[in-house]
């Protein structure tokens, strides 16, 4: 069981981290692993946070990823990066797209949106922030993002490119293929 | 072949799998995507009924009729269906016969945190509980056997993390299930005093049959590690369990939660120095195996509140604490309404008029959140019609001019009509606003009889909410577009002045829908806008207040327009992109 990897994929309702849990619990499936995946559907969908637990190894028991527990976090947004860092292991890895969405309390002037979440994360752990919405940009989609923070997390872990590859085949509709393996590649590459 | 499949639709899957011919329910998270993956499935009939009490009757029609039938349906639906269920259970299953419930321990999505196993007792039904998608499935196949062998309803529990958790499932052949006979047999089917007092007797013998099967089913597991600890557990807990406390405990994993058995319980803990009990919310199992006079531990140590993890059980067996990171102070990060969304019109009015509001559930229910706030109340489906009605009669008339209730399409179906039907019956002059968005938002849209389609998307007859508003009754209906923001005021001052009833039916689609194509953008000009944040009123997430002035977000807005009819100075502008 020590040997069994977890992924937390963090961000806002609507950013597209479905897709990216998607390509990952494939990518898992044929490498022959056990794997869960969780996420809650429903009211958090409108605009909340959301949260994606990816677990795979020998045998898999709990679906769900406890605080200290996550060897890589995937954060679509800075905010959900700092709200999930408890959930990190020491010496765990961060993927941050440097990117913030303003919630609703920081809209109507309830609260503020944090300076310097970067400089605390990085405090914390060993973090990896980009700027993927560009990346998507240069792939030729911003719609692409997701799959270039999934380009940099195959890079995070020891899963060969091929299978990666191969996947994001199977997984993409034909129409959207260039521009995701594009986006993909950029990600690895960073 | 191995597929990785969400417990929901592994749940559809056994179904599948065990010739299941008919499937009924109300949608409601986390249960939604049982019947929605039953679509898939050609061979099986498939239907969104109007509310749970009517899918459960279904249910129960095909199951008299020889079918294998199953009603799935959130835990605060099975509250709606309770009626026939209780009673169900008297009748007992010809063709086998499922209610499969989805609890949501910590409350992701719900407006409470009821648990369902109490139902089971109390309406003396068998109740399996899967701990993952393959126990999914494979429980539902043996559900539908096990009600036919002992002929009553049986309970699928789920919960958030088993429905909304995807893991592996082997896929095997389906089974043929053909239709039972139908007989018809009156001391049986017909329930009226005479005959439910035989069957009552059936029920109690019944019970006693399926506690004898608990101690010796595939449903109950014993594992030993050769601990001195023992842990009973069950769905979620069972598989925290595991992970937090791995082979330094043994355990009861129960798949059977009702009913328990006292003999399967008093063997297993004889053997131990100390005995857990790990459920999360109602101390179900605990409470029976102190009836029993076993000693364990549970709620004492652990809590009545929200979901269990890992290091929670970890703590509470082994006394570990877990290091991490501190949590930071940080703004949190409610939903709310979509850009575009319909009723966030709605709202804008009813709060500048200062309305006081009862409401209901589904999306609408969040304009209870800042800048919004304009809903009072949220019970129930359906209640926002009925509460407003008793508000009125006790606070009388003029208290009943500034009142409105807010109802979604298909909440209003559900249990909305039956309300404004009190209210024209019992001469009250409240006025309802059907927050009519052409389809079931909340739960990830869902068509219901409003939409004119049905779940497998096919054409079919629409209920026309004017027409039926003045069949019941009410006189003064009328349709009116949420985003005329002046319209719609003056139409909700018209109606509130009325002594009579009244129904608006707000009509505008859900921004979501692939239909709706809203085009261009809106942006704020600078120099025109004078900071008095009317537009921030709206709450629309795309609209925020820069250096004193209001800025539109460009990756957010998807040009509904709403916000330009809101400026009083024409300091926003759409333009085509
Ligand atoms: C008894 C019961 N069944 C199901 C649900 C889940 N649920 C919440 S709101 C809703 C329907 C919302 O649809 P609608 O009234 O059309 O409003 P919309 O979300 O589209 O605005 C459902 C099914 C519930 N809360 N209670
Ligand atoms: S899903 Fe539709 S009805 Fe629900 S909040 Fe979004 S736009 Fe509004
Ligand atoms: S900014 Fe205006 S046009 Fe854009 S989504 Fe919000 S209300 Fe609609």
């Amino acid at each position: 069981m020590a040997d069994n990897k977890n992924i937390m994929i963090v961000g806002v309702g609507g950013q597209g981290t479905l897709l990216a849990s998607r390509i990952l619990g494939n990518v898992i499936i044929d490498l022959g692993f056990d794997v869960k995946v969780s996420e809650v559907h429903g009211m958090s969908q409108r605009g909340g946070s959301v949260v994606t637990y990816v677990k795979y190894g020998e045998k898999v028991s709990s679906p769900i990823i406890d605080k200290s527990e996550a060897d890589i976090i995937l954060a679509f947004e800075r905010l959900e990066a700092l709200r999930a860092l408890p959930f990190l292991k020491k010496g765990g890895k961060m993927i941050v797209n440097d990117r913030s969405i303003n919630p609703m309390p920081v809209i109507t002037g309830a609260a503020e949106y944090p300076e310097g979440i970067i400089d605390t994360l990085k405090q914390n752990a060993d973090v990896i922030s980009l700027d993927a919405l560009e990346l998507a940009e240069k792939a030729g989609s911003i719609k692409a993002v997701n799959v270039v923070l999934i380009g940099v997390l195959a890079k995070s872990t020891d899963i060969p490119y091929e299978v990666w590859v191969e996947t994001i085949k199977k997984t993409v509709p034909e129409k959207f293929l260039e521009i995701n393996l594009k986006a993909f590649e950029l990600g690895y590459r960073i | 072949m191995k597929k990785l499949l969400l417990g929901n639709a592994a749940v559809a899957r056994g179904a599948y799998e065990a010739g299941c011919k008919l499937v009924s329910s109300y949608p409601g998270t986390p249960s939604t995507e049982i019947t929605e993956s039953v679509v898939e499935y050609d061979n099986i009939y498939v239907e969104w009924a109007p509310n749970e009490k009517v899918a459960a009757e279904v249910a129960i029609g095909a199951s008299i009729a020889g079918g294998r039938a199953m009603s799935c349906m959130k835990h605060v639906g099975l509250n709606v269906m309770a009626d026939p269920v209780f009673t169900v259970s008297y009748i007992g299953a010809n063709g086998g016969l499922v209610f499969c419930v989805a609890d949501d321990p910590g409350m992701h999505s719900s407006q409470n945190e009821q648990d369902s196993r109490h139902y089971a007792e109390a309406a003396k039904i068998p109740m399996l509980e899967p701990s993952d998608s393959s126990e999914c499935k494979e429980f539902t196949k043996a559900a539908f056997k096990l009600s036919e062998e002992f002929d009553t309803p049986v309970f699928i529990r789920l919960s958030t993390r088993v429905s909304h958790s995807q893991s592996l499932v082997e896929l095997c052949d389906p089974e043929d299930a053909p239709l039972k006979d139908y007989e018809k047999n009156i001391p049986k089917h017909v329930m009226m005093p005479a005959m439910a007092k035989g069957r009552h007797v059936v029920v109690e013998q019944r019970t006693e049959k399926l506690k004898a099967l608990a101690v010796n089913c595939n449903f109950n597991k014993v594992e030993k590690n050769g601990s001195k600890i023992g842990v009973i557990a069950a769905g979620t807990t069972y598989v925290y369990a595991k992970e937090a406390l791995g082979d330094k405990v043994d355990y009861l994993k129960l798949g059977l939660v009702y009913p328990l058995s006292e003999n399967l319980i008093k063997n297993f803990a004889k053997d131990y120095d100390e005995l857990w009990v790990i459920e999360e919310l109602d101390p179900v199992i605990e409470t029976f195996v102190k009836s029993i006079g076993v000693k364990c531990k549970g709620k004492e140590c652990f809590t009545l509140l929200g979901e269990y993890s890992q290091n929670m059980i970890k703590k509470a067996v082994l006394g570990i604490d877990t290091e991490s990171i501190p949590e930071a102070a940080i703004p949190n990060r409610p939903p709310v309404l979509c850009v575009g969304c319909p009723h966030r019109g709605t709202f804008y009015v009813l709060k500048k008029l200062g309305l006081t509001v009862s409401g209901d559930i589904g999306c609408y229910t969040l304009g209870a959140v800042a800048p919004l706030q304009s809903v009072d109340t949220t019970i129930c489906m359906g209640a926002s019609v009925s509460a407003a009605h008793g508000m009125a009669k006790v606070r009388g008339e003029e208290f009943n001019k500034k009142l409105v209730s807010v109802i979604g399409d298909s909440t209003f179906i559900h249990s909305g009509i039956t309300g404004l039907i009190d209210i024209v019956y019992n001469k009250g002059a409240n006025t309802v606003i059907i927050l009519d968005n052409s389809i079931t938002g909340m739960t990830g849209h869902q068509q219901n009889p409003t939409t004119g389609k049905t779940i497998r998307g096919e054409a079919t007859k629409q209920v026309d909410l004017e027409l039926l508003c003045k069949a019941v009754g009410v006189e003064r209906v009328r349709i009116e577009d949420p985003f005329d923001l002046k319209g719609f005021e003056a139409a909700v001052k018209e109606e509130l002045a009325a002594d009579e009833p009244s129904v608006i039916i707000a009509q505008r689609p859900c921004a979501l829908l692939k239909s709706v194509k809203y085009t261009g953008r809106c942006t704020v000009e600078a120099d025109k806008c004078k900071s008095c944040k009317m537009c921030m009123k709206l709450g629309c997430p795309a609209i925020s207040f820069k250096d004193g002035k209001a800025v539109i977000d460009h990756s957010q807005c998807n040009g509904c327009g709403l916000c330009v009819n809101v400026c009083p100075f024409g300091a926003i502008k759409k333009e085509e992109k």
